[in-house]
């Protein structure tokens, strides 16, 4: 589905991806780990398409396309989602607008007719009850005064109802409590399927207790330094990340 | 000795022939401030960007022009029904080029509730009433528009609602300047009389006809009396070729409210004066502006608010979109004066500049006399929220979609504050497509 190959991508003059290499198959949960700074929410921005980040080298191939190619809202039609680590507050556009106007736009891409207001409101229905998400909000200006875990669940109601095949969250349990979190991963593993992928980008394995990855990677210093299965990210809670800098060291 | 302009030589001969036209009306009180405000005028002169009020707004462009003044025009029912706002009920009044016309318009609001008279018919039937509040509030000794339209206001409506009444009904005066058969000058006066606990909404609107040039100058004169509780909305949208110089004159006595919109979306050049006197205690006025400026348009916005009595409340939000060499202007007064204690007042002008040759300035301008007051002022310029624009985009909304949508949303603040119905509804779908016309 997705084939990164020596990706390397700059903001201003500074590169902060330097050759990733990373092939996600259909069904498949990856999980992107690394300390801070290392260039994981970078990678996030770049699959997404956005654009303060230069691609410098590399390539993307999405689903057989050139990936890179695309602008962010193609890449939306095509399947992509990012949830974003600080979902943006916009005042005076309500979710469910907002939702409703995404949802048409990707199904006029696709060559579908736009779902009138009574199907719109049945899907809206169905998908906020799968992820919990709480109807007063929809109707609210978008993420406008929302709680941090009222801000991701909205990501993950915005999952829910767009059904990408390719779902990148970046750091989506920054900010959240165990409840929360909780809740926002049991979303996540409603909406698996065998023909959807999920890059899952965190800091921390707490998140991977309830996402279980099929494989780890270690980002540091803009190259994917290690991969491993799951077990991986228990080593790394375990030890931290000084011997994964060690050993990058150690092999430049 | 001021400068002579081309306008200014036509009104002297205009005003000489007024005069020698006004045979026994001469003497009347109302006919005396005239003369006055003439001379006022005369010795004015028309403001040069020498003004510290004019810098950023030069009219040398209108003075000039030579303009057919207040002289209606054969405009068809089928030209003015085109301009019709849908659904809109209540009472409305059509002028051309200045000149009442019975024939367009319709009064639905019951003479107990509401007195609406033209100025003319005010003079004749309810001269004393009329005096109470007929330049009352102008300003003719600082303001040469001011001045100018004192001593032309021959045409214009008297609007008065008695002591605990509500006007149920909104009031909507639609101003048409009809230029195809020449340059049409317009002036009108407004005097707006609401005692003691009444309540009354209203509106005006302005719009062109025709290719050729406009001027219009309007004062509005509001008096807002204790209890009462006043809406004044005030829409443009007119040609490129079209210049609006306005002035709503406020006072506001104890706990009364006074509700403010102004909505510029086209015209060649804006200058809207709003200058509210809270002379009272416990007050309210609320303010609010969107200007949408395109092409070479000029839009300036100049708000006063004077609080001269403790415990008053006023708040104001302006906004404004520029596009291609358009310019605009905020200035935003507040007074706050030493027998103003425990004043609340808050002001915000927000503006989105969306191309490198448009132009924004704004000065805001406190003066505060009083030491126990809460005041606050803010002016921000600058594009879309880039952050805004990807989470928009990142979900498959296309850019120009997601552009349309960010504008309509910061103008959506303003027009949400419109509570006629169907002047909101109707200007959220103008401003709709007008936005989404300009990302295209």
């Amino acid at each position: 589905m997705l084939k990164i190959k020596g990706l390397q991508a700059s903001i201003g003059d500074k590169q902060i991806l330097n050759g990733i290499d990373l092939e996600v198959k259909p069904g498949e949960i990856h999980a992107i780990m690394g300390p801070n700074g290392s260039g994981k929410s970078t990678l996030a921005s770049v699959l997404a398409g956005r654009e303060e980040y230069e691609v410098t080298g590399g390539s993307i191939e999405y689903k057989g396309m050139d990936l890179l190619e695309k602008s962010p809202e193609e890449r939306a039609a095509e399947g992509i989602f990012l949830a974003f680590q600080y979902p943006v507050e916009i005042p005076g556009v309500t979710t469910i607008n907002f939702l409703k106007t995404a949802v048409n736009e990707i199904r006029k891409y696709q060559g579908q007719n736009p779902l009138d207001a009574a199907q719109f409101l049945r899907l809206v229905k169905e998908k906020a009850k799968l992820v919990n998400m709480n109807d007063a909000l929809l109707k609210r200006a978008l993420n406008e005064g929302f709680s941090g875990g009222e801000k991701k669940r909205n990501e993950i109601f915005q999952m829910a109802v767009l059904e990408p095949t390719l779902s990148i969250l970046d750091e989506t349990d920054s900010g959240l409590d165990i409840d929360a979190l909780r809740i926002v991963a049991d979303g996540v593993n409603k909406l698996r399927s065998p023909e959807k992928s999920t890059i899952v980008v965190t800091h921390y394995q707490r998140l991977l207790d309830y996402i279980v990855p099929d494989y780890v990677h270690v980002l540091y210093k803009g190259r994917i330094v290690k991969s491993g299965p799951k077990e991986l990210a228990l080593e790394l809670e375990e030890k931290g990340y000084e011997w994964i800098k060690k050993e990058a060291a150690d092999i430049v | 000795m001021k400068e002579t302009t081309v306008l200014k030589d036509l009104l002297i001969k205009d005003f000489a022939q007024l005069e020698a036209s006004a045979n026994g009306q001469a003497e009347t009180v109302f006919f005396q401030q005239q003369k006055e405000a003439f001379q006022q005028f005369e010795s004015l002169g028309f403001p040069t960007t020498k003004n510290e009020e004019w810098k950023y707004s030069n009219v040398k462009n209108i003075i000039n022009e030579q303009y057919s003044f207040n002289k209606p025009t054969g405009v068809s029912e089928a030209d003015i029904r085109a301009l019709d706002t849908p659904n809109l009920q209540g009472n409305i009044l059509y002028f051309i080029n200045g000149v009442y016309q019975p024939q367009f318009s319709r009064i639905v609001s019951p003479v107990d509730q509401v007195l609406i008279l033209t100025l003319d018919e005010a003079r004749q039937s309810q001269p004393d009433l009329l005096a109470s509040y007929f330049n009352k509030l102008a300003r003719n000794g600082t303001d040469a528009f001011t001045a100018l339209n004192t001593a032309f206001s021959g045409d214009g409506l008297f609007i008065h609602v008695e002591k605990n009444k509500v006007v149920e009904q909104p009031i909507v005066l639609r101003f048409i300047s009809d230029t195809r058969q020449g340059n049409a000058g317009i002036m009108a006066r407004i005097v707006v009389g609401v005692e003691e606990n009444a309540q009354v909404k209203f509106a005006e609107s302005f719009r062109t006809i025709g290719e050729q040039k406009s001027f219009t100058n309007i004062v509005t004169e509001i008096h807002v009396a204790e209890s009462a509780n006043v809406e004044y909305y005030k829409v443009q949208m007119e040609s490129d070729a079209a210049s609006h110089v306005g002035t709503t004159q406020v006072k506001m006595l104890d706990r009364s409210q006074f509700y403010a919109a102004t909505v510029c979306l086209d015209g060649g050049f804006i200058r809207n004066n709003l200058n509210i006197v809270l002379d009272g205690q416990y007050c309210e006025a609320h303010m609010y502006g969107l200007y949408l400026p395109d092409g070479k348009q000029h839009m300036d916005n100049q708000t006063l608010v004077d609080h001269r009595l403790p415990n008053s409340y006023s708040n104001e939000l302006y906004k404004g979109i520029l596009v291609d060499d358009s310019t605009g202007v905020f200035n935003g007064k507040i007074y706050v004066r030493q027998d103003a204690q425990k004043t609340n007042a808050y002001q915000s002008c927000k503006n989105v500049v969306l191309s490198p040759s448009a132009r924004m300035n704004t000065k805001p301008q406190l003066e505060i006399f009083a030491d126990d007051v809460k005041c606050s002022h803010g002016t921000t310029t600058g594009q879309l929220d880039e952050e805004a624009l990807f989470y928009l985009r990142s979900r498959g909304i296309p850019k120009n979609e997601a552009m349309a949508l960010l504008m309509f949303a910061f103008c959506e603040d303003v027009l949400a504050n419109i509570r006629i119905d169907a002047i909101r509804e109707n200007l959220e779908q103008i401003v709709a497509k007008k936005l989404n016309a300009e990302e295209k």
